[in-house]
């Protein structure tokens, strides 16, 4: 019965989408601002419906209702309940519904806390908002229905009595958090894209939009980072082999609208302090979202695993082919037809803020492209040629690695340029120490390690300089030299909190470039067949297989080999790796075994067994590591901090209309 | 969105029963192995989705990966060995295809992007006029300015 209203829900859902997505037009259009209101309210009656529809499905995964085929196909009756509900979204049916709660969660955050905005601007967002929620609506009531039962579709059979299990790979908190991170992060970009073409249709585009616009994005673009991070720390313990980053097209779809999101924010900060850049703030904004779309048709029809199973059952595909044509094609029209009439903003020299947000802007665009062409070339050669080549790791490392090098030199140079005119001479000053720093610091690193490569101390150098030219910044703000520690502290406590969260951006970003190079270039791998009792000798640490045993979890059994790590002669950690068999699936899975030592990881996981009684057993040396999620983490708070500035909340631009100007503290 | 891909890397997980690479696949020369290790993951596995023959754990992986370490103890350059495995198994094996009339828009891409990005944003910044040049302050006017500088600044 809950399913049944679930679907019933789903289908109101999609009713009053095409009330918020139609009549508040019709009120834009003769300025009655009761039809207009329309679009606030719909768009708080889907989410609720929405919702309620989702409580739906999930109240079929807790309660194991294998009648329902979604459920039959993805759920086990003796599965964790975390697993059950995270379950939910495990699968193609289900992560379309969670994709379509996020959209219309965003939406009702705009129809709530978007008081300030010009009514026809709010009720244009609503309706954009609107129209993608309808068809994504349409979508999964027309292709991937998750409520549908088996009996509808095989006539009345018995219900199955148990679930075919979610893939074991997945039962891990992992699923739990990364896939709506990652949505609010994919899904939030729409609504920088709806912002975009609202302005366009009302051909209103001036600063007063960038600060509407910018909170939105540094939100999506925040959830996004976490996410991404997030995914690539699970892959790196789930998958047993310790690698972190795949460049599979599946992380490319998340990892493009994160480079244009990147871009984006910076764009819409020149865009937003110097009304400049306003068809490019546009273009990028309709961008981001563009290729949101895209990861979903990539990842949602069938297309990556291979052009040929996309042709055989092309329903799906073929939908999510005309959504992405209809709001991607549109866009751009749209967009071909308003900007030429948008006014030029502020002028400004190349040396400048602003000159320095454009070369950011080029290069991520660049990089975006790069990885964009990687990931769509081999299956578009395929489906014009037949011709079948591979794109993988080599490429994009190469391809995308040195676009990389001269964003980071110039990174640091950026939030010490002034705007409209800065000084080069000056800014290179100012950052001098911090190069000589990160300079001596690379290039001892790099000869004491002695054979490594080249490459190794150009990452590693841009990498310091990007650490400590975010710290420079800080200091020249506190300039603690000139008014003494204790002002200078207060300096920094009374810093905009839009500069700290540059400064935390920045520095991330340094981090997780020093990790990514240090893992790359120094982590250390062994590859040996261990019995009970024996040692081995890992870059100074000592790694003793005590003993293997065998357990039982809830629905899977599993061999678990017990390791012990000495240094020395003092134990300084212990844990398990496991070989585990999922029963309903018979499907078997590798579970790491990870120790932490400050930044740096010994990973341990097990292969099989070798027939004399040993085990293969392969031990990874990862220094460092933890910096490069860490550097992400520290991006998102930045992220956070930044959002938490007053100028950025929702209503800024109306206060400081009334309010006291505040001195110009610069970045965001 | 890994979510999909590790689920589609656990289909191949399940469907090889040998791990990536195994000891006794190792060979004795340090320097010999670490060349092959670095071939290896240049090279596809051809059964799986976007994984080199170095991290999967599929039989047709490891058969390549034994082909790779046979031809480099027979004396065979890096460059021979690819040739050797590119003749056997065609150009898809090649993780980074090499530079050719099919893949110039591949190379070609990023390269162009830059070139038109590049010239895009100079001719927009020479089209616009320059902000006005600064001109000096007069005499005059300098003196007003340290009088306005030397005064306490208002309280915030």
């Amino acid at each position: 019965m809950i399913v049944e209203l679930g679907h019933f829900l789903l289908v109101l859902a999609l009713v009053a989408s095409l009330v918020q997505s139609t009549l508040p037009v019709a009120g834009t259009l003769r300025r009655n601002s009761q039809l207009m209101d329309l679009a606030s309210s719909g768009a708080l009656i889907v989410f609720l419906l929405v919702v309620m529809a989702y409580s739906a499905l999930t109240w079929a995964y807790a309660s194991s209702d294998f009648s329902v085929i979604n459920v039959w196909e993805n759920s086990h009756s003796q599965m964790p309940m975390i697993y059950k509900i995270s379950g939910v979204w495990g699968n193609h049916e289900g992560s379309m519904m969670l994709w379509l709660l996020i959209l219309v969660f965003f939406t009702a955050l705009v129809a709530i806390f978007g008081g300030n905005l010009p009514k026809s601007l709010k009720s244009n967002v609503l309706v954009v908002q609107g129209w993608i929620a309808t068809a994504f609506l349409l979508f999964i009531l027309v292709t991937s229905n998750p409520f549908t039962r088996a009996s509808a579709v095989m006539g009345p059979v018995p219900p199955p009595a148990e679930g075919r299990d979610l893939n074991p790979v997945l039962q891990d908190f992992g699923l739990a958090v990364h896939p709506p991170l990652l949505y609010l992060g994919y899904v939030g970009f729409s609504v920088c894209f709806s912002f975009a073409i609202a302005a366009l249709i009302d051909k209103r585009i001036d600063a007063a939009w960038a600060r509407w616009v910018r909170p939105w994005a540094l939100l999506a673009w925040t959830f996004l980072t976490l996410g991404i991070a997030m995914g690539s720390y699970w892959a790196y313990y789930e998958l047993g082999w310790g690698g972190w980053w795949f460049w599979d097209p599946v992380e490319n779809a998340s990892f493009m609208p994160w480079l244009i999101g990147t871009a984006l924010l910076h764009s819409a900060l020149v865009m937003e302090k110097r009304e400049a850049l306003k068809i490019w703030t546009i273009l990028l904004s309709i961008l981001a979202f563009s290729l949101s779309l895209l990861g979903t048709f990539l990842v949602r029809s069938g297309v990556l695993t291979s052009v040929h199973a996309f042709a055989s059952d092309p329903s799906r595909g073929v939908f999510i082919l005309v959504i992405l044509s209809i709001f991607i094609g549109g866009a751009f029209s749209l967009f071909a037809l308003r900007a030429p009439s948008l006014t030029q903003g502020g002028l400004f020299q190349p040396v400048s803020r602003e000159g320095s947000l454009v070369l950011n802007n080029l290069i991520l665009v660049v990089a975006t492209g790069a990885v964009l062409t990687g990931t769509l070339y081999p299956m578009l050669l395929e489906a014009l040629t037949g011709e079948k080549i591979s794109v993988g790791a080599p490429f994009f490392n190469l391809a995308f690695g040195w676009l990389m090098v001269p964003l980071f030199i110039v990174l640091p140079f950026g939030p010490l340029l002034a705007w409209k005119r800065g000084d080069l001479a000056g800014a290179s000053r100012k950052l001098a120490t911090a190069f000589v720093i990160s300079l001596a610091l690379g290039l001892v690193v790099w000869i004491a390690t002695g054979n490594a490569p080249m490459v190794a101390a150009v990452g590693l150098i841009a990498g310091f300089f990007l650490v400590f030219g975010a710290l420079t910044d800080l200091w020249i703000r506190a300039s603690f030299l000139k008014v003494g520690f204790a002002t200078g502290l207060k300096r920094l406590a009374g810093l905009p909190r839009s500069a700290i969260g540059t400064m935390l951006a920045h520095f991330g970003v340094g981090i997780t470039v020093l990790g990514v190079v240090i893992v790359s270039t120094w982590s250390t791998e062994h590859i040996l067949e261990m019995k009970p009792g024996e040692k081995t000798d890992v870059d100074g640490y000592t790694v003793v297989f005590d003993r293997e045993t065998r357990g039982q979890g809830p629905n899977y059994s599993e061999e678990v080999a017990h390791f012990t790590v000495f240094k020395g002669e003092r134990q300084v950690a212990e844990t398990n790796s496991a070989k585990r068999v999922y029963t309903a699936r018979q499907m078997p899975t590798t579970e790491a075994g990870i120790m932490t030592f400050g930044f740096s990881q010994l990973y341990v996981s097990i292969g099989d067994p070798t027939g004399d009684g040993k085990l293969v057993v392969r031990i990874w040396w990862k220094p460092w590591i933890l910096f490069i999620w860490g550097g992400a983490v520290l991006m998102a708070i930045g992220g956070f901090v930044s959002l938490s500035d007053r100028r950025l909340r929702v209503g800024a631009p109306a206060r400081r209309a009334q309010g006291t100007p505040r001195p110009a503290a610069g970045a965001a | 969105m890994t979510r999909l891909f590790a689920a589609l890397l656990a289909l191949f997980l399940a469907a090889g029963t040998a791990f990536a690479v195994n000891p006794d696949e190792v060979l004795d020369d340090p320097a010999l192995e670490a060349r092959a290790r670095n071939l290896s993951a240049e090279l596809r596995c051809m059964v799986c989705q976007n994984q080199s023959i170095d991290d999967s754990n599929a039989e047709l992986a490891k058969d390549l990966r034994i082909l790779v370490r046979e031809r480099l103890k027979a004396g065979d350059t890096d460059e021979q060995v690819i040739d050797y495995v590119v003749s056997r198994y065609g150009e898809f094996v090649l993780l980074k295809p090499r530079f050719s009339a099919r893949t110039l828009l591949l190379w070609g891409m990023p390269v162009m992007l830059l070139v038109i990005g590049a010239t895009v944003v100079v001719v927009q910044l020479r089209k616009r006029p320059r902000a006005a040049a600064v001109t000096e302050l007069t005499a005059e006017e300098k003196a007003k300015l340290e009088a306005i500088l030397k005064q306490p600044p208002a309280s915030d």
